[in-house]
């Protein structure tokens, strides 16, 4: 069912003080009204994060006193009970909404038979990555959380070496490697950092050495993949072996950038009082997840706490210190989730839609029951279609196997037929037999062992060896300058030759193989 | 004296051992190559003494004529190692397959010689008629395989020389053709046996032409691609011939020396034959490198599109990127480009791109060529990385720089089961993120077969000589 809305969209400016952002820029108001949708925005909304009202009126948008009264609204932080107080009766309100930390929130839009669209539940699906506002959010709030522990870190965070003195790049270690973490990583490597970061879930490897950081991970084996791209509860003994982790890191670390969040409940504690403790004075711990209890145990959302010289910062409102480009991430996605309400001058709210239902906290005052469960996938990382993996069993082709037994034993049949000869054989061969057979069994085990870049080297100098028919030859000069003396001369030079190519040209390739560290390099100065 | 002899070959054969066993690591390779040597040299000089002492009944006359067999001894040994030594410095890394393979033939000509010398001059064996009998069949076994050896090497020379066509000769009947020529070869032992020393000699000359014709065209019936198995295959050969000449002289160290160089040849087969995905009965019969098999060309037709890319915007991506893998193929020996390939390691590495090499173990034309091409060219052996070690990190890979290189990178072995190198291992470079193909032409690799990588969504192409074309990459990098 679909139900149409009105066309015009009201945007409020936002009351929580510390908040900067704006649910609409001059941007957005006009790709909406591209659509033929009107948007009316509260007087000063945009002040904070640097829009001015003349430069909505520009756009295209109305500036308003209020916009309470109307049947649509666009807003970034959840209502406060009181602005939903004086919300319309079956108005139609988009934003965070955060339900279990806003206690009264839903009963209220329930009393109100609002329709409540939680940006915070649109599922993360590649097809809605563009109206995620939490990725858009967290992604500037790592590149700030970053920023801000510079600001507070008493030193460089890149290597220096001056004339006044060196100091090496501060090491700082981001739990957490989502899209805030990751953001966390790019800039602090930026900035010159050593860099390194911990997740629970297997796919933040490759996601962080991408980024050229250390990946850390405990002993234990577990998967931390939940769904949705978040991580899940993890098992005791995991948690364990984490926090002993983050003990030993604390030792060498000075920046600490939290980011951990399980959804639905309070954050987890990852870093307890003694891992404070263990940090050296001077050093900052950035706690992403402030807001949700606090991944810090002495975290105080909002505030910087100084314990034992550690400075602990629990801002709430990372993206909101960078209003202007945050502001216009999430009016952008605003803007993309529209795109899903309908089309032409009129907003609708389509309840089969698999992006926004999920969102939606209430529909006409009414909590809808969940559509038939489709698992959402989290975003893949982008590279290009590789054929499909239907690849026959590899064999490692360097180890010896029961095929290359057989092979053996194929050769040893020959030998076999030796021995049927050697029934009638004086025992003087015999005895060479069992020498030979004893010799191809020692050359095989040392020759399975060469590791292939030599392969070349080994030919070559087996094949100098095999030259050892010089001797052969030698053996055979006889007396005189008879037919058989000369062959055996003749034999001798030619093994010569073999014997004389085969060690010099090993030996000039050997010399050319050269390790990284201990050669010197023309590159010169690397570490 | 004898007790000597017997821990003087001894102790060179242990030497030998140790030697290959020094080689299986980089840093003890040198060292064992050197222990090589120290043994050859024990055992050709425990050899000369023998002979000095030993050959020669001390009432015989003769003396000068003892003169004479020590100086052509050492003429030979002489000029011998002056060519030897003189090949080895002039050669070109790139000319390595050759001059293994010729080095080889002379392994099998030096082992047909001592096997006529020893037929016309039999020594300690005694006049035992089934001690004659078992010489005389050592001697033909012996004889043969040095044959085969010799003219197999020397068209493998040809055909990595390119004097001789890499295309597979294919006689009809070919596998006929090859099984009677072995029959005559052991059916005629037995006249040879009857007749006795030295009234055999024709026999021996008729058989050794029929061995080494029998050489000719086993080799002939190899295709270029397949030359790495060929090489290693008459390495083992070779030891096969001086293990041979040790059983008729009576020789423990021939025999010792001569197995160990065997069954390394025969590991190194293995090792490429299982990199191809082959058997090593068909490659030991020859004529397996097109094989009876109709190519498939309907089903591995290309449908897709060729996408293009130029030289600096591969240098662009090179740069942006973080992790680059190289995948060297024959294409780079052929334009010699392994030099220019490490300018540009190089240069990305100040720009702090991780950049690693991935060698496929059947890439250019010998067992770890690839290797040694990059050593010369001075690439650290620590970023050279082999297939098995190196295949699970293309998906992180931002880009792949595939250089003259074709079946080695061709997903159609995993996927086409009609395709005919279907189950070889392969270098799965199509999982980076950008592969970009230095490539001359559009020409199918040796295998013959069409190469769907090229058009994959993800693959550009860079067409031109390596060589050049990795220059061009040079100067925009440093630019």
């Amino acid at each position: 069912m679909v139900r149409a809305v009105s066309s015009i969209i009201g945007v409020p400016k936002e009351s929580l003080p510390s908040e900067q952002r704006v649910g609409a820029t001059p941007e957005s108001v006009k790709k909406l009204a591209q659509r033929g949708l009107v948007v009316h925005v509260q007087q000063g909304a945009g002040q904070a994060a640097g829009y001015s009202d003349q430069s909505y009126v520009e756009a295209g948008a109305t500036i308003v006193d209020s916009v309470w009264n109307y049947d649509t609204i666009y807003k970034v932080r959840p209502p406060t009970l009181d602005e939903v107080a004086s919300l319309k009766e079956g108005a139609f309100v988009v934003s965070l909404m955060q339900p279990e930390r806003n206690g009264g929130l839903l009963d209220a839009l329930k009393a109100k038979k609002a329709t409540a669209l939680a940006l915070e539940r649109i599922p993360r699906v590649t097809r809605a990555q563009k109206m995620d506002v939490l990725s858009s959010q967290a992604n500037l709030a790592g590149y700030r959380a970053v920023v801000e522990a510079a600001a507070h870190l008493q030193g460089f965070m890149g290597q220096q070496v001056t004339a006044a003195g060196s100091t090496p790049p501060a090491k700082v270690l981001i739990i957490g490697a989502g899209v805030a973490g990751l953001a966390a990583v790019g800039a602090a490597r930026a900035l010159g950092a050593q860099v390194r970061a911990f997740d629970t879930r297997a796919a933040a490897r490759e996601q962080v050495e991408s980024l050229g950081a250390q990946f850390l991970e405990v002993k234990v084996q577990e998967s931390g993949e939940g769904t949705g791209g978040y991580a899940k509860v993890m098992s005791p003994e995991f948690i364990a072996a984490e926090m002993a982790l983050f003990k030993a890191q604390a030792k060498e670390v000075d920046v600490i950038i939290t980011t951990a969040l399980v959804p639905g409940t309070k954050a987890p504690t990852l870093v307890p009082r003694d891992v404070v403790e263990a940090l050296k004075p001077g050093s900052v711990i950035v706690d992403m997840a402030a807001e949700q209890g606090g991944n810090c145990e002495l975290t105080r959302p909002g505030e910087v706490v100084v314990h034992n010289g550690v400075k602990i910062l629990g801002f709430v409102d990372l993206a909101s210190r960078m209003a202007a480009t945050s502001s216009r991430f999430f009016a952008m996605n605003l803007v993309h989730l529209t795109g899903e309400l309908g089309t032409g001058d009129t907003l609708s709210i389509p309840l089969e839609n698999d992006v926004v239902r999920p969102a939606l906290l209430l529909h006409q005052g009414e909590v809808l029951p969940p559509l038939p469960a489709k698992e959402p996938s989290p975003a893949p990382v982008v590279a290009h279609v590789p054929p499909p993996d239907a690849k026959p069993a590899q064999t490692n082709v360097n180890a010896p196997n029961r095929n290359a037994w057989g092979s053996t034993v194929g050769g040893l049949v020959l030998i076999g037929a030796l021995f049927g000869l050697g029934r009638f054989a004086p025992s003087d061969f015999l005895q060479h037999s069992t020498v030979f057979v004893l010799a191809c069994f020692i050359g095989w085990q040392v020759v399975w062992s060469v590791t292939p870049a030599l392969h070349t080297p080994l030919m070559s100098v087996t094949n100098a060896i095999s030259g050892i028919i010089i001797v052969g030859g030698l053996l055979q000069v006889g007396d005189g300058v008879d037919l058989p003396s000369v062959l055996g001369v003749l034999a001798v030079f030619f093994a010569t030759i073999n014997i004389a190519g085969g060690f010099l040209v090993t030996e000039r390739m050997l010399k050319m193989f050269q390790r990284g560290d201990s050669a010197p390099s023309s590159s010169g100065g690397h570490r | 004296m004898n007790g000597v002899l017997v821990v003087a070959y001894l102790s060179a054969g242990v030497l030998f051992i140790r030697s290959l066993a020094g080689l299986s690591r980089q840093d003890t390779a040198t060292r064992g190559n050197e222990l090589g040597m120290v043994g050859m040299a024990v055992a050709v000089a425990v050899a000369m003494v023998t002979w000095i002492l030993g050959a020669h009944d001390p009432t015989a006359s003769e003396l000068h004529l003892r003169g004479v067999g020590l100086a052509m001894l050492g003429g030979a040994i002489g000029v011998g190692f002056f060519i030897g030594a003189g090949l080895a410095r002039r050669v070109e890394m790139t000319g390595m397959p050759e001059l293994v393979a010729v080095l080889h033939s002379f392994v099998g000509l030096a082992a047909v010689l001592v096997g006529f010398s020893s037929y016309l001059h039999p020594h300690g064996v005694s006049s035992d008629e089934v001690a004659r009998v078992v010489h005389e069949v050592e001697v033909w076994i012996g004889v043969a395989v040095g044959a085969i050896t010799f003219t197999g090497s020397i068209i493998a020379w040809g055909k990595l020389k390119g004097s001789i066509s890499g295309k597979p000769l294919l006689l009809p009947g070919r596998h006929g053709l090859n099984f009677l020529v072995a029959t005559a070869i052991i059916g005629a032992a037995v006249p040879f046996v009857q007749g006795g020393a030295p009234n055999g000699v024709w026999l021996l000359v008729g058989m050794t032409v029929l061995a080494s014709l029998l050489g000719i065209h086993l080799v002939m019936a190899i295709g270029g691609a397949d030359m790495p198995v060929v090489v290693s295959l008459l390495n083992s050969y070779s030891g096969w011939a001086a293990a041979a000449a040790g059983f008729m002289l009576s020789n423990d160290l021939l025999i010792v020396t001569g197995a160990l160089v065997g069954s390394s040849g025969t590991i190194l087969s293995i090792i490429m034959c299982r990199a191809m995905n082959r058997s090593i009965l068909s490659v030991v019969f020859g004529g397996f490198g097109t094989g009876d098999a109709k190519p498939s060309s309907a089903s591995a037709a290309i449908t897709g599109e060729v996408r293009e890319m130029k030289a600096d915007e591969v240098a662009e991506a090179l740069m942006q990127a973080r992790q680059v893998i190289i995948v060297p193929g024959y294409g780079m020996a052929v334009s010699r480009a392994q030099s220019a390939v490490n300018e540009l390691t190089r240069s990305l590495k100040e720009r702090g791109v991780t950049v690693r090499f991935a060698i496929h173990p059947v890439a250019g034309r010998l067992p770890g060529h690839m290797n040694v091409l990059l050593a010369e060219a001075g690439v650290h052996y620590d970023i050279v990385l082999e297939m098995e070690h190196i295949n699970g990190d293309f998906p992180q890979t931002d880009v792949v720089l595939v250089i003259g290189a074709n079946d080695i990178v061709n997903p159609g072995a995993l996927t086409d089961p009609s395709s005919s190198i279907y189950g070889m291992p392969v270098l799965e470079c199509w999982k980076s993120k950008l592969t970009v193909v230095l490539k001359r032409g559009m020409a199918a690799g040796y295998a013959g077969v069409e190469n769907p990588l090229f058009t994959l969504e993800g693959t550009r192409m860079l067409f031109g000589d390596a060589k050049k074309s990795i220059d061009a990459l040079v100067t925009a990098v440093r630019k």
